[in-house]
This record gives C-alpha cells, sequence and structure tokens, in this order.
C-alpha cells in the first residue's frame, strides 16, 4: 500500500462519478455507494498506517535505538533525540510533462504525517458519512450531497498524497471548489448562497498567496517536488530572502484556508452548510489544509520566519491574535454552531501559532486530537438540531436536553472536555506539547497566550453546554435522542476524543505519535523537543478547571433566581448585591457573556464590532472596488473596444457581401459574361505587363 | 499561305461562339455556340502545328474534339432535364441559384 497509496482518493473520485450518474436511481440514492467508497478507503488507509508504522518499528529494531548514517548526514537530529533512525519518505510518481529540463511530475508520497492525515480524513468522512444518512435525510439534492462528499474526500487525500506543489495546488482548489458546492447545498436561501460565495473569494484571496508562494518557491529551489523544497531550504546556499517571501505568501493561504485573523470572516458564514459538512470541513478537510501546508513546507517557514531565533514572527502572532479573537468571539453568539466556528478559528490559531514557535509536532499532534473532539462536538450540535429544535441551532431554544438526549449529551460533554484541556482528554495533551515547547523554545509570550486562550475555551464552552444541556427546556418541539446513524458516530468520536491523546503521553513514557508520525524526511535540526513539565501542565489543567467552575458557578447561580428574589426584597444589602447581579444579567442578556464583565463584554462587542465593520468593510470594499474596475473593463475595453472592433469588422463583411449578392443573379449567361470579361481584363493586363 | 488567315477566321469563329453563349436564349443553342468556340481553338492548334512542324498540337485537337463529344453528351442531357422541369429550353428561367 505504500507505493499504491494513489489508490485512495481514486476510489473517492470514481464513487463521486458513480453516484453522479446511477446514485438517482439506486435504493439508498446513492448514499451506498458513498458509504462503500469510503470505508474501503477508510480500511485502506489504516492498511498504510500499518505499514508504515511496521517499517518504523522495523527500523528502530533493526538500528537499536542508534544513529542511522541519514542521522550522522544531519538529518534527523529530531529522530536522533527520539533515538530513533530516520525512515524515508516514500515517493512515487511519473512524469507528468517537461518542459525544457524542468520536469512536472503526479505522484505520490507516503510519510509519517501523509499516514496520520490519511488515517483522520478517511476516519472523519466515514463518520460524516454515515451520519448524513439519517441528517439528511429526503433532503432535496441528497444524491448530490453524497456526490459532493465524495469528491470532497477526493480531493482532500489527493491534497494530503501529493508530492510535489503543483498537485498539492490543484487538491487545494478542489477542496475549496467542494467547500463551495457543500456551503451552499441549500442555496434557495440567500444567505446560503451568499456565505457559499463568502467562503470561496475569502479563501481564493489566500489562494494567490499559495500562487505565488510556490512560483517563488519553484524559482529558489528549481523544483516542485517537496522534498527537494524542504532539503534547499534547510541547506546553507539557501537564499534567504525568496525564502522570507516565499513563506508570507503562503502565510496568507494559510489565513485564507485556515481561518486565520483577518481572513477569517468565512468561517463563521460556512455554518450555511448541513452540519455533517460543518463538522468535515472543520475536523478533516479544507480548514486543516492550511495547517497541512505549514507542516508539510516546515522548513521553508523554519528558515523563512527564522523561527530558531526566537522571539516573535509573523506566523506566531497571526496564530496568537486568532487564537484570542476565535475565543472572544465564541462568548456572544447564539447560534450553537457559531460558538464552535469560532472556537474552531481559536483552535486553528493553536495550531498556527504552534508552527510558529517550532512545535511541529505539537501542530500536527492538535490537528490529530482537534479532529475528533471538533467532530464530535459539531455532529452532536446537528444531533440537537435533528432531534430537538428542528433545525434551529439557537441555543435560546434549547435547554435542558441532558435527560431526553443522554448520548448526545454524554459525547458532546467529553468533546467539551477534550477542547477544554482537562486531563487526561485528548485535548490536555496535545495543548500541553504546543505549551511546553512555546515555554522552552524562547516563545514565553505565546505560551501566556495560548494558557489564556485555554482559560477562555474552557469558559465558553462551558456556558455553551450549559445553555443546551442544562436549566429548562425553552423550545417548542419534543426533543427526543437521535437514531444510531447519528449516535453511532458520535461515541466513536467521543471515545476517541477520550483516548487519541495517550498515544502522545509523556508521564506515561509513550510516545507512539512522534515515532510513528514525525517521520517525514528533513525536518529542521534544530527543533525542540520539549520535556513534559508538571507544572505548566498544572497551570493549564487548573486554569481550564477554574474557568469551567467559574462560569458552571455563574450559570447556576442564576438558575437561582428565584430563590435569591425573596431574600433581596428584604435585606437591603442582598438587595444591592442582587441588583448588581442583575446588572450584569442585563449585559448577560446582550452579550449572553459567561464572564461577562465590565470590561469583557465591550472588547467582545468591539472586536465582533471590528470583525463585521472593518474587517468586513475592507473586503467588502476591495469586492466593490474590483467590481467598479471590472465593470470598467467590461464598459471601456471590453464593449468599445474589443467588441467594437469585432463588430466592425463583423459589419464590413456583411456589408461587402450584400454588394456581392447583386453579382449572384442566378443567369447563367451573366455569370459566363463576367468570366469572360475577367478573362479578357486579366489577358489586357498580362499583356500590357508584358509590353512594359 | 500565312498562318494569320487562320488565326483571323479561328477569332471570328470564337467571336461568333461567344456571342451566341452569351446572347442566345435557347440553351440548345448555347450548347452549340460551345462547339463553336470549342473549333476555333481547334483551328489554332492544327493551325500552330503546321506552323511549327510539330505534330503533338494535331493530336491535341483530335483529344479536344473526344472531349467535345462527351461534353455534348452531357450538355444534351442537361438541356433535356431542362425543357422537362421548367417546358421551355430557354436559359433565363434557369435562375433558382439567385443569391
Amino acid at each position: 500500500m505504500l507505493d499504491n497509496v494513489w489508490i485512495i482518493p481514486l476510489i473517492m473520485a470514481v464513487s463521486y462519478l458513480l453516484i453522479l450518474f446511477f446514485g438517482r436511481r439506486l435504493p439508498k440514492k446513492g448514499a451506498e455507494i458513498g458509504i462503500v467508497a469510503i470505508g474501503a478507503s477508510f480500511i485502506l488507509a489504516c492498511i498504510t498506517a500499518v505499514q508504515w508504522i511496521d517499517k518504523v518499528e522495523g527500523a528502530v529494531g533493526k538500528e537499536g535505538g542508534g544513529h542511522s548514517g541519514l542521522a550522522a548526514l544531519g538529518h534527523s537530529v529530531v529522530a536522533a533525540a527520539t533515538g530513533a533512525p530516520e525512515i524515508e519518505p516514500v515517493v512515487n510518481g511519473f512524469t507528468w510533462w517537461q518542459n525544457n529540463r524542468v520536469e512536472f511530475v503526479v505522484g505520490s508520497r507516503v510519510d509519517g504525517l501523509v499516514v496520520m492525515m490519511l488515517f483522520v480524513v478517511t476516519l472523519i468522512s466515514l463518520l460524516v458519512h454515515v451520519y448524513s444518512t439519517a441528517y439528511m435525510h429526503e433532503d432535496r439534492r441528497f444524491t448530490h450531497y453524497y456526490a459532493a462528499l465524495s469528491l470532497f474526500s477526493a480531493s482532500m487525500l489527493l491534497l494530503v498524497i501529493s508530492a510535489n506543489l503543483l498537485q498539492l495546488l490543484v487538491g487545494w482548489e478542489l477542496v475549496g471548489l467542494c467547500s463551495f458546492m457543500l456551503i451552499g447545498h441549500w442555496w434557495e436561501e440567500k444567505p446560503n448562497s451568499d456565505a457559499a460565495l463568502k467562503a470561496f473569494l475569502t479563501t481564493r484571496t489566500g489562494d494567490v498567496g499559495l500562487m505565488c508562494g510556490v512560483i517563488i518557491v519553484f524559482f529558489a529551489a528549481n523544483s516542485f517536488d517537496i522534498s527537494v523544497i524542504n532539503e534547499y531550504a534547510l541547506s546553507p546556499e539557501a537564499n534567504h530572502g525568496l525564502l522570507q517571501w516565499a513563506s508570507i505568501a503562503l502565510m496568507f493561504a494559510i489565513m485564507g484556508k485556515s481561518g486565520q485573523f483577518f481572513l477569517h470572516t468565512w468561517l463563521p458564514d460556512a455554518m450555511a452548510g448541513p452540519t455533517p459538512v460543518s463538522a468535515l470541513i472543520h475536523a478533516a478537510t479544507m480548514v486543516v489544509a492550511g495547517v497541512y501546508l505549514g507542516l508539510r513546507l516546515y522548513p521553508v517557514f523554519w528558515e523563512g520566519f527564522s523561527i530558531h531565533a526566537g522571539g516573535m514572527n509573523m506566523m506566531a502572532i497571526i496564530g496568537g491574535v486568532t487564537i484570542l479573537i476565535g475565543a472572544a468571539l465564541a462568548f456572544v453568539q447564539n447560534d450553537i454552531k457559531k460558538v464552535l466556528a469560532y472556537s474552531t478559528i481559536s483552535q486553528l490559531g493553536y495550531m498556527v501559532m504552534a508552527l510558529g514557535v517550532g512545535a511541529w509536532l505539537g501542530a500536527a499532534f492538535h490537528l490529530f486530537t482537534h479532529a475528533f473532539f471538533k467532530a464530535c462536538l459539531f455532529l452532536g450540535a446537528g444531533s440537537i438540531s435533528h432531534s430537538a429544535t428542528h433545525h434551529s441551532f439557537d441555543m435560546r431554544e434549547m435547554g435542558g436536553l441532558r435527560k431526553p438526549m443522554p448520548i448526545t449529551f454524554w459525547t458532546f460533554l467529553i468533546g467539551t472536555v477534550a477542547l477544554a484541556g482537562i486531563f487526561p482528554f485528548a485535548g490536555f495533551w496535545s495543548k500541553d506539547e504546543i505549551l511546553a515547547t512555546a515555554d522552552q523554545g524562547d516563545f514565553q509570550v505565546f505560551m501566556i497566550v495560548g494558557l489564556v486562550g485555554a482559560a477562555m475555551t474552557a469558559a465558553y464552552m462551558t456556558r455553551c453546554v450549559y445553555l443546551t444541556f442544562f436549566g429548562k427546556y425553552r423550545g417548542h418541539h419534543h426533543p427526543h435522542e437521535s437514531t444510531p446513524a447519528i449516535t453511532v458516530p458520535l461515541v466513536v468520536l467521543a471515545v476517541l476524543s477520550l483516548v487519541a491523546g495517550l498515544i502522545q503521553s509523556a508521564p506515561f513514557e509513550i510516545k507512539k505519535f512522534q515515532e510513528w508520525f514525525e517521520q517525514v524526511g528533513g525536518l529542521p535540526e534544530e527543533m525542540i523537543v520539549p520535556k513534559f513539565d508538571y507544572g505548566l501542565a498544572a497551570i493549564s489543567v487548573s486554569l481550564a478547571t477554574l474557568a469551567i467552575g467559574f462560569a458552571a458557578f455563574f450559570f447556576f447561580r442564576r438558575e437561582e433566581r428565584g430563590a435569591l428574589k425573596g431574600l433581596t426584597e428584604r435585606n437591603k444589602l442582598a438587595h444591592a448585591g442582587y441588583r448588581f447581579l442583575e446588572k450584569k444579567y442585563y449585559l448577560d442578556d446582550l452579550y449572553e457573556g459567561v464572564i461577562v464583565s465590565s470590561v469583557k463584554g465591550p472588547i467582545a462587542r468591539a472586536s465582533y464590532w471590528f470583525n463585521m465593520h472593518v474587517i468586513d468593510g475592507v473586503v467588502n470594499g476591495v469586492g466593490r472596488g474590483a467590481a467598479r474596475l471590472g465593470r470598467w473593463t467590461y464598459d471601456v475595453f471590453d464593449q468599445d473596444l474589443v467588441d467594437g472592433a469585432v463588430n466592425d469588422i463583423g459589419r464590413e463583411t456583411a456589408m461587402a457581401g450584400g454588394g456581392m449578392t447583386k453579382l449572384q443573379s442566378g443567369r447563367l449567361q451573366r455569370y459566363a459574361l463576367l468570366l469572360l470579361a475577367s478573362v479578357g481584363i486579366i489577358g489586357l493586363a498580362v499583356y500590357i505587363v508584358n509590353i512594359a | 499561305m500565312p498562318i494569320n488567315y487562320f488565326l483571323i477566321l479561328s477569332a471570328f469563329l470564337f467571336c461568333a461562339g461567344a456571342y451566341g453563349v452569351l446572347a442566345r436564349r435557347n440553351s440548345v443553342l448555347v450548347l452549340m455556340s460551345i462547339e463553336l468556340m470549342l473549333n476555333a481553338v481547334n483551328l489554332n492548334l492544327v493551325a500552330f502545328s503546321t506552323q511549327v512542324q510539330n505534330v503533338s498540337g494535331q493530336v491535341f485537337a483530335l483529344f479536344v474534339i473526344t472531349i467535345a463529344a462527351a461534353e455534348v453528351g452531357i450538355g444534351l442531357a442537361i438541356v433535356l432535364l431542362i425543357y422537362r422541369n421548367l417546358r421551355s429550353p430557354d436559359l433565363d428561367r434557369v435562375e433558382q441559384l439567385k443569391g
């Protein structure tokens, strides 16, 4: 399988075509093709992973933990630090076309990162496929939905296995296209098609950066091949200036695709799509594509942004700002999916910041764990809207769903705790990896940002859980538990959210994630392998617990307001306290904040305002300017100049033709006369020429 | 005998033929006029052939006569069809291809 990994995306592509052409005629409207295809892909991905792990383990056993020859060549101090030898990635390909000594290759590449991504993408996609059979039941375009899901998975898998940047670009664009199709699945409603367009155009803005980055990298390294580029970036003869520009351009691509500040505005709007699609976009495809690019071309960023020097760099700053902005915005949302969307932005900020502070492993690990718990949360939200609120995501219509929906509740709770980073759930381990690297790698500022972000995450997720599952039911329907097609994926994801982090848990001496998946061939040598820091872990967990406790206290006290009332009317001091609390509730009603204080609310509101007006304004302004330029070009250049010239030529031809029709009298003898006359004139001309 | 006599006769025949082709309405007469033009050319060929003492001109004339026979065959067939379709041999009425 290591050599033939291209089969996996091919299966999904074939499935796309089959569903498109034959799906309607099948009893399950094409869902069965999709599920079988993604199931097969998942099995193949698992086989690939097992073979890769075998290869790594075999090499470890053979070398006996010593340094391999490659390590001695300086390719892998990271590997050497863990005592494992470097495993070369398996690259296959054939020449697509050739142009003056430059070869363009299509091929597959299998290394630790690819294996990990294949597993995550196919697993989440499989669960989403299963889940959708219930969630999208009797949808208007059920078959098209499944076709698009297949194509989405195919494009993401193509992107993941690409051995060169051109192929990656193709996958990248296809992913964007599919997300456009799926976000706008219910395009009959204007906001949905607007959201799809916004997602497409915003990510396209970033894609310009990718295009520029790929071109710059090509001229620097003279190749599209990922191994060659990474090797070039780390070699002493690398052109630092070019790499710097390339990293900035590629950073734009990451910002667009992975929803980093200030190109993140499309992500919350993308909630207009069906919920399983949101889960897929946020956990496995689309947004992780940006982070994957960062992981894939890490040496370029490492050198381009001089990450080894410590201190500040663009990548870490953007990631850090995104963590805080995303988390602050999550407080003021009433829509459960928007809370999760801003949470995703914040968590993607974590990954990008991790890349920025040199925590390659942390970023990859967080991508891995985040996929599970975020998919779990999204599918949980979908389960609620499907079975309790009739496709509403407004948390004001939820509440008290703990009793009627026990499975959804428990899985959602596990996802929340994992996201908040509580020991020993998945999020704790990956977050800790990032924070420890930031701390030990001279990036203390970003460690603090990460800690604050973790506390905020815990608080807004507590608010979300409280509003959804506790208190009284505020909707007007009859909530009940969802069908197994929905609950089984939830349970699977919840179990993974619980245990996925343990494969890289330093205190238990388990470093399997690093051992298996950090083998990507040529990471920077100076990268720090963080030691597990009990103090830091304790701080982050206690901060998160504190935030949860505070938020929970706040909300459960609100529930007891009725009991407080009698007291406040009798006691003056209590009355003042009540007024104070009530004022707080007043703010709460305004912003729906958890730790809402006189400072917190306005900040969140201001950043939301900034988000909606300034950033959207700039984006809209650019859009409007572009539209005006386009209109001008259309009027002046296209209509007058080009069309004018074309029309004039046409008109002249028509007129000339009209004149000539008079000659076509249909009279044989007139033709003969013309013939004779022409021959006579030509003869005369030849005669005159000959004489002269 | 100077060659000019032949050439003048041939030119006269050709002009008479051309006039017939251009001016006559009856398609049979047009066909006959074409024959006149062809024979004018034949006369030229034979005259030049004796002038330069080369027999290939006369051979060519024989070929032209042969082709002309075939041409008359086709021509008469066309004339017959025109007559059948239009109930008249008049060439002016054959103007269905008018642009």
